[in-house]
């Protein structure tokens, strides 16, 4: 019975509504921030604020805050192999002006 | 031969509703898996005459049979329709999908209607590369390589990528239903550590089709719209990599291989466990190692490019990957061989198969370690070593796993036997047709003969020779069942729920069984192969 | 019912792992090509318009509020505020819609769509490779091409639900497709978080 009423744990609408005042804010910091020039820091602070914003998407709005084990296993897997993609295929980009034939 | 027609009169999932109806709007995950043994027999006879054409070309060393770009649709069509159309959906979507609700004690997979999706995706997907290989073909290579693929072909690519788009969905459909049913749906009792190892094995290539598939889907839409569009990703025109369209179409289709061999060595674990009477030694070692290939196999995709321009360090960092992945495949064949010392075996057809897996798999594997140095990959690479290689671990290894399958799960899924004198005779001939075919290969490779090439040097001939003769007894060792399992329809000695005595919750259903599977949801007290505490008692032979 | 709620999310869940994959081929085209031609990558950016771009990330984020707050209907049995609710992300999905329509009218008349009508000028006078921009453009369009696709049949499933609810369909026993519409609509949501500043605000220097 417990474990029932755990999982259908009814968010209360502040929650909501707080989450949602932080993702405005977020975009609105990740549009000001654009205009000031910081270099190769744009990307990353840019990368670094979508993906607070999509954590809080993820925890909160899709519930994974609250979910089995499994699931927050399922989705760390899927990021752990689009990260092998993108990783293991920039082994290739990245080294590839380092080895130069005889003369070159 | 006995020949009075005996007939089933039970009730069972087989005669509980007649009409075209019934079976296409059905949702029993048996009936199903029937509609799948079906379109998946008429795609392999598809491959296999497309294969009977390459092997009557190579006959002679002159390219007098056909013209080279029909060659090179021959090449392609016989890749495309064996890989998507065959091996990948072939074990799971016909065994896996009727087996694998029996063998955790449920009524059904987890999402019956998506399994039915599955297989109208399958069909639809089929009739799109079917038709375009009708209408024109394609003469891309089942790689579909850019920039010839997306600029330079005058062949239905699009209709083909789309087809193929399609039955990835099919897979992914299936693969998502297995892990699901898996991790949910087990009768009481039944802990992960009491699966059958057909179901471990199955769960890890879901998890490959899930992760991998949709990246080949991605990667195939972008070609067709750079075909359609000219929206130009891969075309060295703009600058575009045709090593990045490589790069995404081999981190599927390499993870594809392990789908394809997974089901197949689960096939061979329940098999050698019940044809020797024994536990499989080292079950949570097997069990893992299915784990490990799945993800392993995500980590070398590269050894496909070795010689097509990456970087020299990334080479070396795929080359290393490529020999682990190898470990993993060494521990299951140690464990089934060890299962087998001692053991009290019996030489029934699927044990027959499940040996020649287990030694051709081998010899497959092993030339897929020396391809992973790079010193040997850059002499044999698009040679027919490669060629000999994967056919060995496909046809070998995979196609074995499945006729095993078949033949072990035969009577469950009709109640009737097969003829087991006319099954070993045909076990017999697919062993020597294979080893015929394929081992001049090596030689050939080795020698440097090209793949993908209608004529060639005129030394070359006797072993090309030898291989077209060694396929045409493979052809007859795979038409024979065709005929005798469509005879022992009728005909067959029936079965019991458990002619081969086996363990396992699939074997205490009637066969063939109810809709519903199970009069009462089963309650598992026993270890997996359990087979010391299972009586021992004659093994029903069908004649 | 507990149970079989628990199943059915699991297995969107799992459906969205594909949809990770399937959108994460083309961020690793957009990575690599990225760092291979900034340039090119910044001078395509500077075509788009941010304060579109923008409007178009709050849009979504208020459609996701409201499509959590529709699901938090069906859990404790509103069914007239739950359908309110999702009528609002509807509306939300189109506006979204409309305004890419307008952006996407735009760059096409501008003949930024890659293929023989493709035009940017003052590429070269900036030592930029003109061809280079095509494949920003490439995967501009394919990106938020797919996006929008996904967008489409998102609306169409909340409208769906809203269908299915009106007659009376979901209950706090039973409303396991809403959750698993809203899993939906947030992971379209989720794609837009990062193509936003991907696409949109490379560098300093761009367009409004």
């Amino acid at each position: 019975m417990a474990l029932e009423e755990h999982r259908q744990h009814v968010i209360p609408v502040g929650i909501y509504v707080g989450i949602w005042a932080i993702l405005m804010f977020l975009t609105g910091l990740t549009v000001f921030v654009s205009f000031i020039e910081l270099h190769d820091w744009n990307i990353v602070l840019a990368l670094v604020i979508a993906t607070i914003k999509a954590t809080l998407v993820v925890l909160f709005f899709m519930h994974l805050y609250y979910s089995t084990k499994l699931t927050k296993v399922t989705v760390i897997a899927a990021l752990f192999f689009l990260f092998l993609l993108l990783a293991l295929s920039m082994t290739d980009y990245l080294t590839r002006g380092w080895m130069t034939s005889p003369g070159h | 031969m006995a020949t009075a027609v005996q007939t089933v009169e039970r009730e069972n999932y087989l005669n509980a509703g007649y009409g075209l109806k019934s079976w296409l709007l059905t949702v029993d995950h048996k009936r199903i898996a029937i509609l799948y043994l079906i379109s998946i027999t008429a795609m392999f006879f598809v491959g296999g005459f497309f294969a009977m054409l390459i092997r009557l070309e190579l006959l002679t060393p002159a390219g007098d049979l056909v013209s080279s770009d029909t060659y090179n649709k021959l090449f392609t069509m016989h890749g495309i329709t064996m890989v998507f159309f065959f091996l990948i959906p072939s074990v799971p979507a016909v065994l896996g999908n009727f087996v694998i609700p029996l063998m955790v004690g449920a009524k059904d997979l987890a999402f019956p209607r998506l399994n039915l999706l599955s297989w109208y995706l399958y069909m639809i997907g089929a009739t799109f590369a079917l038709v375009s290989m009708i209408s024109g073909g394609i003469d891309t290579g089942w790689t579909f390589y850019t920039p010839f693929s997306t600029t330079y072909s005058h062949t239905n690519v699009v209709g083909t990528a789309l087809g193929i788009f399609i039955v990835g969905f099919s897979s992914i459909f299936t693969g998502l239903n297995f892990i699901v049913t898996i991790h949910r749906m087990r009768a009481p009792g039944l802990t992960w550590t009491r699966l059958p190892l057909f179901c471990w094995s199955n769960y890890a290539a879901s998890l490959i089709m899930v992760l991998g598939t949709p990246v080949i889907a991605i990667t195939l839409l972008l070609v067709a719209l750079e075909r359609l569009f000219h929206i130009g990703v891969f075309n060295p025109a703009l600058g575009g990599d045709p090593l990045l369209f490589q790069h995404l179409f081999w981190f599927y289709s390499h993870p594809a291989v392990y789908i394809m061999i997974l089901p197949g060595m689960g096939v061979i674990s329940e098999i050698v466990t019940c044809f020797s009477r024994k536990r499989v030694f080292g079950y949570e070692f097997v069990a893992l190692a299915s784990i490990a290939i799945a993800v392993l196999g995500f980590l070398v995709w590269a050894h496909h490019m070795f010689v097509a321009g990456i970087s020299v360090y990334a080479a070396l960092v795929f080359s290393l990957l490529s020999y682990l992945v190898a470990i993993p495949s060494a521990v299951k064949v140690f464990n089934w061989t060890a299962t087998l010392y001692k053991g009290s075996i019996r030489y029934n057809t699927p044990m027959l198969y499940a040996f020649g897996f287990i030694g051709l798999f081998t010899v497959g594997g092993l030339t897929g370690v020396f391809l992973a140095s790079l010193a040997i990959d850059v002499h044999v690479t698009d040679t027919y070593f490669v060629v000999a290689h994967f056919h060995y671990v496909m046809v070998g290894g995979m196609v074995m796993a499945y006729m095993a399958g078949l033949h072990f799960w035969w009577p469950k899924i009709t109640g009737r036997m097969y003829p087991e004198g006319w099954a070993k005779l045909s076990a017999l001939l697919v062993f020597v047709g294979f080893n015929l075919t394929f081992f001049p290969q090596f030689v050939l490779g080795y020698m440097g003969m090209p793949r993908r090439y209608h004529a060639y040097p005129p030394e070359f001939q006797v072993l090309n020779v030898l291989s077209t003769a060694g396929a045409s007894v493979l052809a007859v060792g795979y038409v024979l069942p065709m005929i005798y399992f469509v005879w022992s329809l009728r005909y067959g000695k029936l079965a019991g729920p458990n002619p081969w005595n086996a363990v396992g919750l699939e074997w205490m259903t009637p066969s063939p069984p109810p809709t519903h599977n199970f009069d009462e949801t089963p309650v598992v007290t026993w270890e997996a192969y359990d087979y010391e505490h299972q009586p021992e008692e004659e093994v029903a032979v069908g004649h | 019912m507990d149970q079989q709620r628990e199943t059915s999310t699991f297995g969107m869940w799992l459906f969205l792992v594909t949809e990770i994959m399937f959108f994460g081929g083309l961020f690793c085209a957009y990575l690599i090509y990225r760092a291979t031609y900034y340039e090119a990558f910044v001078a395509g950016s500077q075509t788009m318009n941010i304060w579109l771009g923008a409007t178009n990330t709050a849009v979504l984020i208020c459609s996701s509020l409201t499509m959590a707050l529709g699901v938090r209907c069906a859990q404790i049995d509103r069914k007239k505020m739950m359908i309110i609710l999702l009528l609002i992300t509807m509306l939300f999905g189109l506006a979204f819609l409309g305004i890419k329509a307008i952006e996407y009218h735009e760059h096409w008349t501008n003949h930024q769509f890659p293929g023989p009508n493709f035009q940017f000028e003052g590429a070269e006078a900036a030592g930029i490779n003109p061809q280079n921009i095509q494949i920003y453009f490439s995967l501009y369009w394919a990106m938020t091409g797919l996006h929008a696709l996904h967008m489409v049949i998102g609306v169409g499933l909340v409208l769906w639900i809203v269908i299915a609810g009106a007659r009376g369909r979901y209950s706090p026993d039973y409303y396991a497709p809403v959750e698993n519409v809203g899993l939906y609509w947030h992971f379209v949501d989720l794609v837009w978080i990062y193509l936003f500043p991907l696409l949109y605000l490379i560098s300093k220097k761009h367009g409004g």
